[in-house]
């Protein structure tokens, strides 16, 4: 808001009256800009955390040189990235391979334009937020086709192909668990979700959605969405000992580096987008008063950080799935668990909530 | 004016992606372009202020359909040169069935200017008071329940057919049983023998 009025303020000085809306449309670009930066410097933190954790893990240090406690490791790696030379090979189709990453990492940031951080932190407060979120969350398979095919390699095509039936399988039960949240919430809309998990008593976390009926949605929700982001242990597109890389096998230099942000920023997405569904967002846990005079933007990241730590955890812990146990996962267990829950949920609904 | 200038530009790069769909020589490319397309007519509906459409049109052509399509082509080894050969000849009847399209909606469209009555029947995006989600849910599930449980039925008996008609049992196929293999001790799989010099074991080579 107040951005708007400096727009208008500034025009104003220059000579020009400047309409609402591009006041807004100004206004706009600059937060999307600082939400952009921050991200980026985010990724950064998180991708040390994994490495950190994986390292503690298995009694490593992890990176430790670059910097106090290799803070600045990623940003070294970034900078390593940046100056290699950039190889796109001869029987490549050079456009799609280079428009490959660009999708990755776009679709990766655009999908934080309707994530609520706090009440009313939010880019684009839209009515279908939570369509919105699916939607991209769908789109996100195209840059590892893309990249697959457009590598003309027997291992990246392999990759993208196990990539596409993989996230697709996968998606099906994301959005069911999807369904069973707004349905308890009753709207599409992000904050709206957050707000429907709040309450006035002092035990304000018993009032999430996790600590309802949707718990096992939870735990679906979860590991779905480490296969949705080809974390390990459905890491089956990079597996190395059977693919090399898997889909990136021919990339290089800054168009690495993208499908690696991208990678991560959707980790931090889903991760985002579960602290939201299940762990009432920017809600603190007690209604009392050390907890409460806490920034909701804080609770948001603690929730975030927290879950974050559960994926690397599984990361460093769990053994590969082999491919045919990851179908049968998703479409034989998932699937029809989901589907029940949706049936469960409306029923609880209908009955206990509003009842006729 | 920014919301012309979206209207522009989405319909643009739409009609020239549809074109690109046609005229493009790789069917890789070819899926990508509709892709794009599917893309910004979604664009288009947000502008209309149909968010729900624009999202499911993502969600449902963009995210699943089209994956498919581009599945499919991508393993294909079809020469699609070979094939658009003989295309032009094709060009007069494809022209005439466009033709025929454009005289139907202008003839829609003109009932609005001729009849202007016809304006109080125009369907609205959103009836007031609702999101266009709510006004969707209203029609689906309230006004028309029972209409949208047949569809769904119809749907379920395409399904169950598709699965019936592709589905065979092969025999001697290997398949893992979790609980079989957990249920397995170590008295099951393993067997001590004492094999004697120059006799080897009763059973196997």
């Amino acid at each position: 808001m107040a951005l708007i009025h400096f727009w208008t303020w500034l025009f104003e000085k220059l000579g020009v009256t400047l309409p609402y809306g591009w006041a807004w449309f100004f206004s706009q670009a600059v937060f999307i800009v600082i939400l952009c930066l921050v991200l980026m410097l985010s990724v950064a933190v998180v991708i040390l955390a994994d490495r950190k954790i994986w390292a503690a893990v298995q009694m490593r240090r992890g990176p430790n040189v670059v910097g106090p406690f290799g803070l600045f490791q990623t940003l070294a790696d970034a900078l390593k990235f940046f100056f290699k030379e950039v190889v796109i090979p001869s029987g490549s189709n050079k456009v799609l391979f280079l428009l490959a990453p660009i999708v990755s990492v776009v679709l990766a940031f655009i999908a934080w334009a309707v994530m609520p951080f706090n009440a009313g932190w939010v880019l684009a407060d839209i009515n279908v937020g939570i369509l919105y979120l699916f939607a991209v969350s769908s789109l996100s398979v195209y840059g590892v086709i893309m990249a697959g095919w457009a590598s003309n390699s027997k291992y990246a095509f392999l990759s993208a192909l196990r990539g596409a039936a993989q996230m697709v399988s996968y998606e099906v039960s994301i959005g069911f668990v999807m369904i069973t949240v707004l349905l308890f919430a009753g709207s599409l809309n992000l904050s709206k979700i957050v707000e429907s998990q709040a309450t006035t008593g002092v035990l304000a976390f018993a009032h999430w959605n996790v600590f309802s009926l949707l718990f096992p949605m939870l735990i679906i929700f979860f590991v779905s969405s480490l296969a949705e982001t080809q974390r390990p242990p459905f890491d089956l597109l990079e597996a190395e000992s059977e693919l090399v890389a898997g889909f990136f096998v021919e990339y290089s230099s800054a168009p690495f580096l993208l499908f690696f942000l991208a990678e991560y920023m959707t980790v931090m997405l889903l991760c985002g987008l579960m602290s939201i569904l299940f762990l009432g967002g920017w809600l603190p846990p007690l209604n009392i008063m050390p907890f409460t005079l806490v920034p909701g933007i804080i609770w948001f990241l603690l929730k975030l950080g927290f879950l974050f730590f559960m994926m690397a955890m599984v990361k460093a812990i769990v053994p590969r799935y082999r491919y045919d146990q990851l179908m049968r996962l998703g479409w034989k267990v998932f699937l029809p668990t989901s589907l029940l829950w949706v049936v469960l949920t409306a029923a609880w609904v209908v009955v206990f909530r509003h009842p006729a | 004016m920014l919301e012309a200038l979206a209207f522009y530009l989405f319909s643009a790069i739409l009609i020239a992606s549809a074109i690109m769909v046609i005229a493009a020589r790789n069917p890789v490319h070819s899926v990508l372009f509709l892709i794009l397309s599917f893309f910004n007519a979604a664009g288009l509906f947000v502008l209309l202020g149909a968010e729900f459409l624009g999202m499911i049109l993502v969600v449902v052509y963009v995210g699943a359909v089209a994956v498919l399509f581009l599945f499919v082509v991508m393993m294909l080894d079809v020469d699609f040169a070979e094939l658009k050969r003989g295309a032009l000849q094709y060009l007069p009847f494809g022209g005439l069935i466009g033709l025929v399209l454009v005289v139907e909606l202008i003839m829609a469209g003109s009932v609005w200017v001729l009849q202007p009555a016809a304006l109080a029947a125009k369907a609205h995006a959103t009836p007031a008071g609702l999101t266009n989600t709510e006004a969707l849910g209203r029609i689906l599930y309230t006004d028309y329940v029972y209409y949208f449980q047949i569809a769904g039925l119809v749907l379920l008996v395409a399904m169950i057919g598709a699965i019936v008609l592709t589905l065979r049992s092969r025999p001697g196929v290997r398949r893992q049983n979790i609980s079989v293999q957990n249920a397995r001790t170590a008295a099951m799989a393993v067997e001590m023998v004492d094999i004697k010099p120059g006799q080897g074991s009763e059973e196997g080579a």
